[in-house]
């Protein structure tokens, strides 16, 4: 299972985590600090795997921005992998190419988007037009809310 | 400024994914000065400025919703720059009971990134999560189980399991799997408490939403883990179900990367290992299937490899079969002789796995191991250790140890060097060439791993010098009890020994030290003074050299000599003696005393040797019998066993009504009973449970019944048998997601297997062609250095008469079986008709070597002309940097490519023509091309929001509007 999903950018400022196991608060700091030093250092031709403290962990760098699964030794690297790119595809979909700039201006919505995709440290759904779908049916949920509550403060105001 | 703000917004707004509408201005600004802090602790001056600004508004009387809802992403954002926010908890708590969806989710979403599943506020939690899962609308349910999922600890599982599982039938399926992966997370916490429902996960397996049924695979994955006979029944449906998969039957949308459901096949694989390992029979139905995806894995994707290395541990698990071995070797020496560094590490951990099937199978690819085992790349390294760790006899363990040590020495990751010392101890203790060996290598081990090997292993290692290694021959045991004596007093020179190995060093001495004679009695005890001072020792080691030195001078009198004290021994006693610890004062008084008796007495309180003997432990202590026997003649009471004075004393009779007491203190989750019962009658959960399983329809069976009309039934007599609601029923599913062919199962099965034979026979062709110019390039590469020959030698030659012939035949070896499976496989691909002879022109510019790509044809400064044109303008009057983001923003390739992607957006085609030749077998509708390169409104409304925003990348980070994908 995936132990935690962290997004680090290449200066090593945290722009998303995820813990699917229980971590302190301060556990949380180490070993983000920890992790960043090990992989932010290893060069562009090494693998994309790490061991670490009897887990491995995953690292994929797209532009400035690594994200890192932490999963089991007994799983498999490569596809793990293949669910980061599955995320970042998903997110690339959703923004529309998404940049840095996108995760760190919106990542409540990076998460729900991780929510869709991961729970409980699984992958929950590989079907990119399923999350898509889902992602999507929310978001038109919050803006009729939306609409509905700005009508009724219009409708109010008036009324004063 | 005021304009181009407007117009920043308007296109930000357009743009799809609303950009960054719905912020607070204040948000972007922390976000900004976050952005541009030059260091952590101006970055934590900023955070902690926040903090105390949303402490103060948050606690406002009446704060707006929607700007509490602002002031909770703000402490998400600071907890999650780690940070402590947790004033605000109950607030995202307060905000989950919101009727609004919008708000519903921000604090869902909070409280599961803030509380830990112990956390005290979880409490009031339930309540909402129990309503909300039993909400109409299914965004709520689905966030509700998200948030489950998190929060839910073993003591809650029971509050909303009924409502879970009744979850399981609902008609959304998102609902259903999200439903699933809770109750896999329920089983996780508390396994006792889903184990009753596992007919529920079976049923969930023939869902006819392919996520839920990939979803049923994680707990049965669990389950299967946990007693693996229970569900060999379930093996024809797992195989069938991979075959579907394989055969591309499930929906387009679960393809990636041109693959079919890759996810869900690895799942698969991974259930079937389980379930074929050391099964003749159950693995008999797995080899078709196994073989079938061998030959249909795309090598060329990322994706592709990662099937392929679980279908090698697959093959590894199960029982073996000669040809599955073939191809798992023939995949491993394909990882081995990739390029790439994730493929050769995926080769080592292969061969690792094989490697316990066939021992032989190493040699082949000792060239390649010893290149990894040499790699800058310490990831590759220790899986290389780990493959050498279980390849190691007797005959290379000295070879190996040695490496392992050298790197243990070079490395500070102190977890790592744990686990590689107490491999070495591993090895050494089982392989251990000769007595000499041993103990010099555990010495080494004990230096420079010191304090972090296992105390066992120190103590296993006094157990072994002082019994030996088992044989009868006293007279290698004291040779190697001297030589360990001998090393002990060289090591004791060094500056700095971890106390681990002091403790070895000074038992050692104490029983060894003078046991052949060789050195002097005041020459240990010094020593044994000087290693309390010497060395900055605790207390362990201190009682350790004062035993020592009390077993020496015991043999020494016992032996009838007299004993001089020294008088460095004779300040450490007075020392040890005004200790604080007791032990080490009892000690030194127990030394003192020793020393004023006679030899009789001290050879029978300190015996030669005594180490060895076994203390043989009297449980009746029966000799004590005389005594009490006396005591009660004295007429002292009789003792009483502990169940007789409970008894008596009456607390048993306390006992028993606390204990039901206590079970029913427990926390209860139902609703109170309204005053009226007679309305609403309440169900026990059990029976509750119960209902449930009998009513909820079976889609399988009904499903079953349509789609057979047209074929002949399979299996009659299960058919008619009792119980279908919870047997599976997969031989109708085989049709869930294809199209509707109506043929009974064989003549499915052989019209797949042509299409098959015809692509796998395909592949092969271009997989040879690219092994081809793996093999020219390694033959042009220039001699392997004879060093590394040797080292090839050594460790994989079983004995060292061969070690100059092995490395060359070692050498050949994949050459010549590459020659057989080239002309196997050449004789193969001429075979299929000639629809496929054209199809490959494509492939083989498709599939060879991974040489990069200029992925994207269209030049994008090209394309950018047109549209940034105005654009462009405007910004260029306002920022005078724009000019240089550009080209920035479009940048479209990766920055570091890796080894399948820039092949995604051209392979789409080559997938359309391969399959558009087997009319027969499915639809070939390529995928959507997925939109590729950056969309330049996008882009460019990102860019004008920044600006608005007042983030402009700064030269601390240039890349921030990088396209993350190209």
């Amino acid at each position: 299972m995936i132990h935690f999903v962290i997004l680090l950018s290449r200066q090593g400022k945290v722009r998303l985590t995820k813990w699917y196991s229980p971590y302190q608060q301060k556990e949380r700091a180490t070993v983000i600090r920890e992790l960043s030093g090990l992989i932010l250092s290893r060069g562009p031709k090494l693998c994309n795997f790490v061991e670490w403290k009897g887990y491995k962990v995953v690292y994929r760098r797209y532009a400035s921005l690594y994200f890192c699964m932490c999963i089991d030794q007994d799983d498999n690297e490569l596809e793990i992998l293949e669910i980061i790119h599955h995320f970042v595809e998903i997110l690339d979909r959703y923004f529309g190419s998404v940049c840095e700039l996108d995760l760190i201006f919106n990542f409540h919505k990076a998460y729900y988007i991780l929510d869709e995709i991961l729970i409980a440290g699984e992958l929950q759904e590989s079907s990119k037009k399923t999350v898509a779908r889902l992602i999507a049916a929310q978001d038109t949920m919050v803006e009729t809310a939306k609409e509905e509550a700005g009508s009724i403060s219009n409708m109010i105001s008036q009324a004063m | 400024m005021e304009q181009l703000k407007t117009i920043g917004r308007e296109l930000a707004m357009g743009s799809q994914g609303g950009a960054w509408a719905g912020q607070s201005k204040e948000f972007l600004d922390l976000v900004k000065s976050i952005g541009e802090a030059r260091s952590k602790a101006e970055e934590d001056r900023i955070i902690l400025l926040e903090i105390e600004t949303l402490r103060r508004r948050i606690a406002e009387p009446d704060v707006p919703r929607r700007r509490m809802k602002d002031y909770i992403i703000r402490l998400v954002y600071a907890e999650m720059l780690g940070h402590d926010a947790s004033f605000g908890y109950i607030h995202a708590v307060k905000m989950t009971h919101d009727d609004s969806l919008a708000l519903k989710r921000t604090g869902y979403l909070a409280v599961t990134l803030f509380l830990s599943d112990d956390h005290d506020l979880i409490i009031l939690i339930i309540n909402t999560i129990q309503k909300d899962l039993r909400s109409d609308n299914y965004l709520i349910v689905c966030a509700a189980l998200t948030a489950a999922c998190k929060l839910i600890n073993e003591e809650t599982i029971p509050a909303v399991l009924p409502q879970v599982v009744d979850l399981l039938a609902h008609p959304k399926e998102a609902v259903r799997k999200k439903a699933v992966m809770a109750l896999h997370r329920f089983y996780q916490r508390s396994p006792s408490s889903v184990s009753h429902l596992i007919s529920n996960f079976r049923k969930k397996l023939c869902d006819n939403d392919p996520g839920v049924m990939g979803a049923s695979l994680y707990p049965l994955f669990d389950f299967i883990t946990e007693d693996v006979n229970s569900y060999k029944d379930l093996v024809t449906s797992f195989v069938s179900v991979l075959k579907q998969v394989a055969e591309r039957k499930l929906p387009k949308t679960y393809d990636y990367h041109q693959m079919p459901a890759p996810f869900i096949q690895i799942k698969l694989l991974k259930i079937l290992a389980l379930l074929g390992s050391g099964d003749k029979q159950t693995s008999g139905h797995i080899y078709n299937v196994l073989s079938d995806i061998f030959r249909k894995c795309e090598t060329s994707s990322n994706i592709g490899n990662a099937v392929l290395y679980e279908c090698i541990c697959c093959v590894s698990s199960i029982y073996p079969n000669a040809k599955l071995m073939d191809s798992a070797i023939e995949a491993t020496s394909k990882f081995l002789k990739s390029d790439s560094h994730n493929l050769k590490y995926m080769g080592i951990d292969s061969l690792g796995r094989l490697i316990k099937i066939n021992p032989d199978i190493a040699e082949e690819h000792q060239l390649a191991v010893i290149d990894c085992l040499e790699d800058p790349d310490d990831t590759l390294k220790r899986k290389t250790f780990e493959l050498l760790y279980k390849m190691t006899k007797s005959s290379n363990v000295e070879v190996i140890v040695d490496r392992m040590i050298d790197y243990m020495i070079s490395i500070n990751d102190n977890h790592y060097k744990t686990e590689i010392a107490s491999r070495c101890v591993a090895l050494a203790e089982q392989f251990a060439p000769s007595n000499q060996w041993f103990i010099q290598t555990m010495n080494k081990v004990f230096e420079h791993a010191g304090d972090l090997v296992n105390v066992r292993v120190a103590h296993n290692l006094m157990r072994l010098i002082s019994e030996g290694f088992g044989e009868d021959d006293e007279g290698a045991d004291s040779q190697l009890r001297s030589s360990a004596v001998d090393s002990y007093l060289r090591i004791l020179g060094e500056p700095k020994l971890p106390s681990l190995f002091l403790q070895v060093i000074c038992w050692v001495l104490g029983e060894y030290g003078t046991a052949d004679g060789k050195y002097a009695v005041s020459y240990i005890i010094g020593k044994l003074c000087d290693v309390t001072e010497a060395h900055l020792c605790n207390d362990t080691v201190k009682a350790y050299a004062i035993s020592a030195i009390m077993k020496i001078c015991a043999f020494e009198i016992a032996a009838g000599r007299k004993v001089e004290m020294l008088p460095e021994c004779q300040s450490f006693i007075d020392e040890l003696s005004a200790s604080h610890s007791t032990d080490l004062q009892q000690r030194a008084y127990e030394l003192q005393a020793l020393l004023s008796l006679d030899s009789q007495a001290v050879g029978s309180v300190l015996p030669l040797d005594a180490s060895c003997e076994d203390i043989e432990v009297d449980k009746e202590l029966s000799f004590l019998n005389n005594f009490v026997q006396q005591s009660i003649e004295m007429g002292a009471n009789p003792y009483l066993p502990e169940s007789e004075q409970l008894g008596m004393s009456g607390v048993s009779n306390f006992r028993s009504p606390y204990q039901q007491e206590a079970s029913s203190h427990t926390l209860r989750f139902e609703a109170y009973e309204l005053p009226k019962p007679s309305s609403i009658p309440v169900i026990p959960q059990a029976s509750v449970l119960t209902q449930t399983r009998d009513l909820v329809p079976v889609p399988g069976t009904t499903y079953y019944r349509e789609n057979n009309l047209g074929s002949k039934l399979p299996t009659g007599p299960e058919a008619s048998s009792a119980d279908v609601g919870i047997k599976l029923r997969l031989d109708g599913v085989q049709k869930k997601w294809g199209k509707p062919t109506y043929s009974s199962s064989s003549s499915g099965a052989t019209s797949a297997e042509k299409t098959t034979n015809g692509i796998g026979a395909h592949q092969d062709g271009i997989r040879s062609q690219s092994r081809d110019t793996v093999y020219d390039s390694r033959r042009q590469q220039p001699e392997v250095s004879a060093e590394k020959q040797r080292l090839a030698a050594s460790l994989f030659s079983s004995s060292a008469s061969k070690t100059e012939k092995k490395p060359t035949s070692g050498q050949r070896m994949p050459k010549g079986s590459d020659a057989n499976a080239e002309k196997s496989s050449v004789a193969r691909s001429v075979s299929p008709g000639n629809s496929e002879v054209k199809t490959a022109a494509p492939d083989l510019l498709d599939f060879g070597e991974p040489v990069p790509i200029s992925a994207p044809t269209i030049d994008p400064f090209k394309e950018l002309e047109g549209l940034i044109g105005p654009a462009q303008a405007v910004i260029d009057n306002s920022i005078t940097t724009s000019g240089v983001q550009a080209p920035d923003l479009m940048a479209t390739l990766y920055m570091d490519t890796p080894p399948s992607g820039s092949r995604s957006s051209s392979s789409g085609l080559v997938s359309e023509g391969v399959y558009s030749t087997d009319k027969g077998s499915h639809t070939a509708k390529p995928t959507p091309a997925v939109k590729k390169g950056p969309n330049l409104q996008d882009a460019l409304g990102k860019d004008a929001t920044v600006r608005q925003v007042g983030v402009t990348p700064t030269g601390n980070n240039p890349n921030l509007f990088r396209d993350l994908l190209g």
